[in-house]
């Protein structure tokens, strides 16, 4: 299925719903005025993309099309063009439409280790149930590591979901060490020829220092027993994260080296538009995004798709 | 919780208490409290309405000629705070004497739900209202499970049904019977699946509870983390099922929480509860009065007592606070007051509600205090009762069979016995101040590393000395809260019948 139909699907019966096509705020022909920027200003800070990054975006238009009369496309393509920009960012790295794990830094030789981390809630096991299911589409044998000890039956929801999919998992009792998960599940993955372990973890803000060092323990577990590893930190964020998504950036950034980000629950209303501020101040790119509860649900993040959508209605 | 935006607002407001006060400069400072605001996640549209409002009134004559006019316009931004976020809000979750009070939960996913059952139930439990919790998320995987878990530790009953043989109104039609069977359960509370406000047919099956149900309370949890969203998916919940209020979670974070002030401006529904921890035990009521108070920095010293009320063990208190004034102050009972403390939740939070001390909380954001006071609790669990008397008796020896107790260097016990020393006799010494001077005491130990050393240790060894009262002054403050408590007591009945 194509990438944002599913968005498009699930937003259709939405139309009672909130936005303003940002393209409804002007009429061709009008001179573009500051109460015009005005409104502008006011969709974008509606995305979430924050104070700084749409201010930016107003100061391009009002320099380039300020006192002239609007040519929607004009101005539209101004916008698009400034925001894919911010959301490209330097690195030119080109993802494979048709490998869908061409967003991820696999290891070279030997399996590959994802480590996904993030606030409570987001969708960090859903996320790995799905992912785990596009490794498996593309051929990969994958071991899964029901790394949050911590949560009244998070081991038992990530369980169920390896059963669904039929893959491997390491598992132990609530309440012990989640770096001995990790290392149980890097001897598993070794030991059984598998290409990718992905490892869950415990639900945590960024503020609690005790279990951000947990968090740091955990991936120097990975990376003694795997050489490179983990080769992906994966931060999954929930789009309806307003502006406390750059703390949460910056902060595990800063404990596991965010490799992306995964949005998940793009299928709500949220625009998740923190990541474009996100990828502005810090670089991290969004690799995957959810768009479901279901194991499918899961899409390659394109800029031209999210920008479009962005402002869509 | 506010910080940024109440930084945001102090700079706003330094800005104009710079210049002479002008209707221009005025603007240019409220555009930095929307600034602000937008930053903190406050809705868009609610932002507008805000910085119009306090603008026109600051604008006004009044303003401009009062002697201090930035403390004038604070004033009413503070006003206007509160009163956008509610001004005072009845907690009360309307309990009924006779027959089974139904709370229906719901919430987007992930927004803290199941969590949030087990916190309300514990806090019912322990006001003497016998609570069942129904599993009514058939949805996510697990999901039924980890409420069983919730229940178990809190020791509630939870109706489950099998997912595949049931639906959501089916074990809640069921949960219901069940709570009449068990005769003595006072309240019922319903954890439906996370649903998002757009999906109609979920919203339909949310729709349909409500109406076999008839819940008496609708409350909505929503996470304090959320953006601009927070309103659209609010709006849709209420329209639906009419809420009663809404439960704020996850505000221990460093979240500027906007989402509290625009929930309650846009959808009318007064916020309830807020969520400020994973434990069980982390829910306060919310306080928009106190809320704003501590936006703008003025603290929060009522919520901060009324926790100590619930929590602390008073008898216990004033028998320490008279060994402090004498003198007798051991490790033994330090150990004890520790403990007390931490009944009290978590440290940081605590710290941000004593007025001018929230700053202190802020001072080094790497040292954790909980974990340095486990530190220091461990050192003191591995002595023998001898040596919590008697701490000068402490030598090598002693010194290191202790070291080995706990799993820390010898230096470390030797560290915390100075802290400690020096701790007591300035407590001893301080136990004669007012109010203002061991504030300011107490400040000043911090800030020079002070007898518990620096950074958390100085900070940790404060929350510790917030009670040497001289005993005369602990008893009348006891009696005060007994009558508070008592009083509290009282309207909690009415408020009920
Ligand atoms: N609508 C929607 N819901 C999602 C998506 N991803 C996850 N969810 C739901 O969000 C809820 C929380 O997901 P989890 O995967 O348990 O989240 P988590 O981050 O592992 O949660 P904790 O381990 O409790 O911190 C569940 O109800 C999921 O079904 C998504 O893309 N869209
Ligand atoms: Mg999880």
């Amino acid at each position: 299925m194509g990438l944002f139909d599913k968005l498009k699907k699930g937003l259709q019966k939405t139309k009672q719903l909130l936005y303003t096509d940002v393209r409804d705020l002007l009429k061709e022909g009008e001179l573009l005025d500051e109460s015009h920027l005005e409104r502008f200003e006011a969709a974008m800070i509606q995305t979430d993309m924050g104070v700084v990054a749409s201010q930016e975006i107003v100061e391009e238009l009002r320099e380039k099309h300020k006192g002239r009369t609007v040519v929607i496309d004009e101005i539209w393509d101004t916008v698009k063009t400034k925001l894919k920009e911010l959301l490209e960012g330097d690195d030119s790295s080109t993802w494979d439409e048709n490998d869908p794990l061409s967003p991820l830094n696999l290891a070279e030789s030997g399996p590959t280790v994802i480590l996904v981390a993030g606030v409570n809630g987001v969708g960090k096991t859903t996320s790995i149930s799905k992912l785990a299911k596009l490794a498996q589409s593309c051929g990969k044998k994958v071991v899964l590591a029901a790394g949050d000890t911590f949560r009244a039956a998070a081991v038992a929801q990530l369980t169920m979901w390896s059963e669904r999919l039929g893959c491997a998992i390491v598992t132990q009792p609530s309440g012990s060490d989640p770096a001995s998960v990790a290392h149980i599940g890097c001897e598993r993955v070794l030991e059984t020829n598998a290409d990718i372990l992905i490892i869950d973890t415990a639900g945590r803000l960024q503020t609690q220092k005790n279990l951000m060092d947990e968090l740091h323990k955990i991936y120097r577990v990975i990376g003694n027993k795997i050489p490179g590893g983990p080769h992906e930190s994966l931060l999954v964020m929930d789009a309806t994260t307003g502006q406390n998504g750059i703390s949460q950036a910056k902060n595990f950034s800063e404990i596991i080296d965010c490799t992306g980000i995964i949005l998940a629950k793009l299928d709500g209303t949220a625009k998740g538009g923190v990541v474009v501020a996100i990828r502005q101040s810090m670089g991290i790119p969004v690799k995957y995004i959810g768009v479901g509860e279901q194991v499918d649900d899961i899409a390659m993040f394109k800029p031209d798709e999210f920008v479009e959508r962005l402002f869509e209605e | 919780m506010f910080d940024g935006f109440s930084d945001g607002l102090n700079k706003a407001f330094a800005f104009i208490d710079r210049g002479k006060l002008t209707e221009s400069n005025i603007r240019e400072g409220m555009r930095q409290v929307k600034q602000s605001m937008l930053e903190a996640d406050v809705n868009y549209d609610v932002t507008q309405d805000f910085i119009a409002k306090v603008t026109e009134k600051a604008v006004g004559d009044k303003v401009l000629k009062s002697l201090k006019p930035s403390e004038h316009i604070v004033g009413i931004v503070y006003e206007e705070l509160t009163a956008l976020m509610g001004g005072k809000v009845d907690s009360s979750l309307h309990l009924k004497t006779e027959g089974i009070t139904i709370l229906m939960m719901c919430g987007l996913q992930g927004s803290g739900k199941t969590t949030t059952c087990g916190k309300l139930a514990r806090m019912l439990k322990e006001e003497g209202w016998n609570p069942m919790l129904v599993a009514a998320d058939l949805q996510r995987p697990a999901a039924i499970e980890q409420l069983r878990q919730v229940g178990g530790q809190i020791d509630v009953p939870v109706y489950t049904e099998d997912p595949a043989k049931s639906s959501p109104v089916q074990v809640c039609k069921n949960g219901l019977k069940a709570a009449k069977k068990a005769g003595d359960i006072k309240v019922l509370i319903l954890d439906t699946a996370g649903r998002l406000h757009i999906d109609d047919e979920l919203m339909g099956e949310l729709e349909l509870i409500d109406k076999k149900l008839q819940p008496d309370q609708a409350l909505l949890v929503c996470d304090a983390m959320t953006g601009q969203d927070a309103v659209n998916s609010a709006k849709v919940f209420n329209e639906a099922l009419e809420l009663d209020g809404v439960i704020l979670t996850k505000l221990d974070g460093d979240t500027r929480g906007g989402a509290a002030l625009s929930v309650k401006a846009v959808t009318g529904v007064p916020i309830k509860y807020i969520g400020v921890g994973e434990k069980l035990d982390a829910l306060e009521e919310f306080h928009p009065d106190r809320m704003a108070q501590r936006i703008l920095g003025g603290g929060d010293m009522a919520t901060l007592l009324e926790k100590a009320q619930r929590e602390f063990d008073a008898d216990e208190m004033l028998v320490q606070q008279e060994k402090m004034s004498k003198g007798e102050f051991t490790l033994a009972d330090f150990r004890s007051q520790m403990s007390q403390i931490k009944k009290l939740g978590s440290m940081r939070s605590i710290m941000k509600m004593i007025p001018g001390m929230g700053g202190m909380a802020d001072l080094d954001p790497d040292v954790d205090p909980e974990a340095e006071m486990k530190r220091v609790e461990g050192i003191i669990d591995s002595m023998t009762p001898f040596e919590r008397k008697h701490p000068d008796k402490i030598d090598r020896n002693r010194r290191n069979r202790i070291a080995k107790g706990c799993g820390q260097d010898p230096s470390d016990i030797n560290n915390m016995l100075k802290q400690f020393n020096s701790m007591a006799s300035m407590m001893k010494n301080m136990s004669g101040m007012g109010v203002k001077d061991r504030m300011k005491a107490m400040k000043e130990m911090t800030q020079d590393g002070g007898p518990m050393g620096a950074g958390s240790k100085g900070r940790e060894k404060q929350r510790s000395k917030r009670g040497p009262l001289d005993s005369a002054a602990a008893k009348e403050k006891k009696k005060k809260q007994r009558k508070v408590a008592s009083k509290a007591r009282k309207k909690n009945k009415k408020k009920r019948n």
